[in-house]
């Protein structure tokens, strides 16, 4: 297949940023999308190293830099908006598992990086994702030391409560909600761990304070507001549901209204 | 200066050990941690959880790692589940009964006090988890499920659907976010460790590059943890992540830490084929489906050749006309083998011609016995996700035809040599999780990785390092304008410069593909002495070749992605030879090393405990110097050594 690839270009954070073409060709179908980058970034360094095609003026900008690591869709690492949809135009997969077979042979494809002000772009698509690392640190846990916890069968779980807790915390933190979100909001992020802990008797003792914590440290850090759109649960590579946003939302009120 | 291997076993009875050492170990008391600094390399289960436990005990502890969040290492991708001697289900299991089948399933060549020892612990690692909100599996009635794993005979196995490295992670990762924001842990995202510090022979800091901006840092601390995880990806291809790499411990190697038994690499059996050669990565389908799933391959070559002409699907092939062969050659196991042994018989039946795709380098696991038994539905919530994802890779759905799987470079059992206090051969610089050697002999059983990862992390390091730290409450602050500083720093720039300045006609990963070719040859599923020099020399010529004609794109003080893969690669085509000499001296098979020269009769691995029931710890002398072969005995007084035995 011979694609042509419409790619963001930046040289750093300050820098201006700025669309580059690149056409490849032969791509298997059966390659993944960042496998067709590695591709790509391969012939890129190729022109780099050949010095007749560096005289007839063929300078790029280096090989494209994009965030990646396990490939298999669960480290979150991998963060591309692609033809206009986070992750790209397949369902419930990051951009790592989505397939060159998903695009129509010849396709002009557009790839950018996560657009959103939490997340600031430290060159070409690799954004700072840091912010998401803040909002649990403000409270994304159960506070428990090591050692000197119960025996684990003495703590009795719902096993739909716990089928329901696990739903939420298949959160990968790869950022595809707030950088879809018109808002630019985190609130689906947030409301994935504050659910997932909420539904556990374990988190139940600190749900109130931990729900407040998170969602002034989300505020904080520019994350804008939920207006229900609902278009992070469509671009959710794990499909978490809005349904966590209303736990959350009932958590975040009862606290304020206990306080 | 040649190192001396010190175990530091306990003396007394196996059981009672490690409570008698944990005794009289020294403490630091409270006031006096405040003043010890601490760094640890790495986030994975290891890494996170013994920085969050460190500073929970009030130490200064420094935590990094290479990519933009602790939450993202590789320890993520672990899908199956971690094992503990919990016997809730009365099937009669125990802390002795874990222990034993790790050894065994390490084919006898790992020390048995640190075994035990991870089997003690087993079980308060399932507490901690399920204290911090880890979402284990339930019964109906809200207690813990199990699964059972291969080369066990009871159901220990606790696990998250097909994401309990996922949850054990985040767990680990939210006590560290806790300590984080308590301020006794800094994080240093998007650092990249390239040298540690030695001061008059102990581990006193780190030099790190600043991934974002390219500028080389110095830190200093009284003690190292390195929780890095294996080299798996010196065969390029494998199941680890992309930036996974050994070049952490390869410098620990290179300033007089021992590495042993390098030649241990685990091939995982269920891995999903590769499909050309642009591929990077390999993705591995958990271990738990052959719970479920049966493996199998036509008995019938014309089968065989209709298939890959797909002149017919797999379930067209008549039950009679199937081999299941791991049923049929390990009729007490049957599918539940250890990887090494599952990864051979399907290697065996390929080069035998019966592999079932195009290349020839596949065979089925099946779940049709398992859909018609318990149900399409309950299949789907064991497996969902990973059915789905096998179903995203290949396009095939796994609930109609049987999924196409094949042996791939999975875990790395051999690593930095640690002492029973996980302490190298270096003092004040610690090795953990994947990153030692210590638990998994020459095999690890399935479900072993996360348990050892989370003991050494919260329940043994943070004991052991505390018996070092104890004579050293009075040191100063490390001070990084130290000559050791220094020099260290200088000749990592160095080396930066010189592979930004070859400007050769060779990418990096051209080079490290051909590195994996030549693993994969030489040094994989079956090696043999001539193989094995040949393989060297290979290693050596491409070593020369890399540093000749590398291209390496971009600049240093930038974000370069090139030149973090071109200095993790000139590790690995290092550490690909040391793999290779191991191997050569382990003249047996035992476990993921498989020696063609010693084999039994039916092609089991034949081991030569008379002259190799020992650990092989390698010093460094120098560059393009042999390096020195030093031998820890392995001493068993509590179990009979026996041959490996999953047919009856």
């Amino acid at each position: 297949m011979d694609f042509k690839l419409k790619i963001w270009r930046q040289k750093n954070a300050k820098a201006k940023g700025h669309f580059e073409t690149y056409e490849v060709h032969d791509i298997e179908e059966d390659a993944s999308f960042l496998e067709m980058l590695d591709i790509l970034n391969e012939q890129l360094i190729r022109e780099g190293i050949d010095p007749v095609a560096v005289d007839k003026g063929c300078q790029n900008s280096g090989p494209v830099s994009f965030d990646h690591d396990c490939r298999e869709g669960i480290c979150g690492a991998c963060s591309l908006y692609i033809d206009g949809r986070a992750h790209g135009p397949d369902d419930e997969v990051t951009t790592c598992q989505l397939f060159m077979r998903k695009f129509k042979d010849g396709a002009t494809i557009t790839v950018e990086p996560w657009r959103s002000k939490g997340f600031p772009v430290i060159k070409d698509l690799v954004v700072n994702r840091g912010a998401y690392d803040k909002i649990l640190q403000a409270g994304g846990y159960i506070s428990v030391r090591t050692g000197g916890v119960p025996d684990a069968n003495s703590i009795p779980v719902p096993k739909p409560a716990a089928d329901e807790s696990m739903d939420a915390a298949a959160c990968i933190g790869c950022g595809a909600c707030a950088a879809t979100c018109k808002n630019g909001s985190a609130m689906l992020f947030v409301a994935a761990r504050v659910s997932s802990l909420a539904l556990l008797p374990q988190g139940r003792v600190e749900a109130a304070r931990r729900a407040k914590a998170m969602v002034a440290k989300m505020d904080e850090l520019g994350f804008g507001a939920c207006t229900n759109t609902r278009a992070c649960e469509m671009e959710c590579p794990k499909h978490i549901t809005v349904n966590h946003i209303a736990r959350l939302n009932r958590e975040f009120l009862s606290a304020k209204f206990k306080d | 200066m040649a190192k001396e291997l010190i175990s530091k076993i306990p003396e007394g009875p196996l059981a009672e050990k490690w409570t008698e050492h944990k005794a009289h170990m020294r403490v630091v008391n409270p006031g006096n941690k405040r003043k010890l600094d601490i760094i640890v390399v790495g986030t994975g289960l290891g890494g996170a959880s013994a920085a969050a436990s460190l500073g929970e005990l009030g130490y200064n502890v420094k935590i990094f790692c290479i990519s933009d969040s602790p939450r993202r290492a590789h320890s993520i991708a672990a899908q199956g589940g971690i094992n503990a001697a919990k016997n809730y289900q009365n099937d009669n299991d125990s802390v002795y009964r874990l222990f034993y089948e790790t050894i065994k399933g390490g084919d006898y060549r790992a020390r048995e006090a640190n075994v035990y020892r991870l089997a003690q612990v087993s079980n308060n690692i399932i507490d901690q988890c399920v204290a911090q909100g880890v979402p284990f599996a339930r019964e109906y009635g809200g207690l813990l499920a199990n699964r059972s794993f291969g080369g066990a005979t009871v159901s220990r196995t606790f696990y998250a659907r097909g994401q309990t490295g996922q949850q054990l992670l985040l767990g680990a990762y939210a006590a560290l976010n806790r300590q984080i924001a308590e301020g006794t842990v800094k994080s240093y995202p998007r650092h990249e460790m390239l040298d540690v510090v030695l001061i008059n022979g102990e581990a006193k800091g780190i030099i790190a590059r600043n991934l974002v901006t390219g500028e080389i840092e110095r830190f200093g601390a009284h003690a190292v943890v390195i929780a890095t995880g294996g080299y798996g990806n010196t065969y390029f291809l494998s199941t680890n992540a992309m930036n996974s790499n050994g070049s952490a411990a390869w410098q620990c190697y290179k300033k007089g830490a021992c590495f042993a038994n390098p030649c241990y690499a685990q091939i995982h059996p269920t891995c999903i084929p590769v499909h050309g050669d642009q591929q990077c990565k390999l993705t591995l389908m958990s271990e738990s489906l052959r719970n479920d799933g049966r493996i199998w391959v036509p008995k019938k070559l014309e089968d065989v050749a209709k298939l890959r002409k797909k002149e017919i699907l797999p379930s067209d092939i008549a039950e009679e006309d199937r081999d299941y062969y791991l049923e049929r050659r390990y009729p007490a196991f049957g599918n539940l083998v250890p990887r090494d042994v599952a990864s051979r018989a399907a290697k065996e039946r390929c080069d035998a011609g019966f592999g079932v795709n195009e290349t020839g380098l596949a065979v089925f696991l099946d779940f049709k016995t398992a859909i018609d038994r318990i149900g399409e539905d309950k299949v789907r919530e064991r497996y969902g996700n990973l059915f789905q994802m096998y179903e995203k890779i290949t396009g095939t759905n796994p609930y109609k035809q049987p999924m196409m799987i094949y042996p791939a470079i999975h875990y790395t059992m051999g690593g930095i040599w640690v002492d029973y206090n996980l302490m190298t051969t270096v003092p004040g610089l610690y090795a953990i999780g994947e990153a030692n050697f210590s638990d998994h002999g020459a095999n690890r059983l399935g479900a072993s990785a996360l348990m050892q990862g989370l003991a050494d992390g919260y329940f043994v390091l943070p004991a052991t390092i505390g018996d070092y730290l104890a004579s050293h409450f009075k040191d100063p602050k490390t001070d990084t304008n130290a000559p050791e500083f220094v020099e260290a720093e200088k000749a990592v720039v160095e080396k930066i410069n010189k592979l930004l300045s070859i400007k050769g006609k060779r990418s990096v990963d051209s080079i490290h593909k051909e590195l994996g070719h030549i693993m994969w040859e030489y040094v994989g599923m079956a090696r043999s002495a001539e193989g094995l020099k040949e393989g060297i020399e290979k290693i050596k010529a491409l070593r020369a070749e890399f540093w000749q004609n590398v291209y390496v794109a971009g600049d240093n003080f930038e974000f370069n992605q090139e030149l973090e893969k071109a200095l993790r690669l000139a590790d690995f085509l290092e550490i690909g030879e040391l793999m290779a000499r191991d191997a050569l001296n382990r003249n047996e098979s035992c476990g993921g090393h498989f020696r063609v020269e010693s084999q039994t009769e039916d092609g089991e691995t034949k081991r030569d405990d008379e002259n190799y029931m020992y650990v092989a710890a390698w010093e460094y002398q120098g560059e393009d110097v042999e390096p020195l072969l030093h031998k820890e005995p392995l001493i068993y007084e509590n179990i009979k050594i026996a041959t490996r035995n999953y047919k009856d």
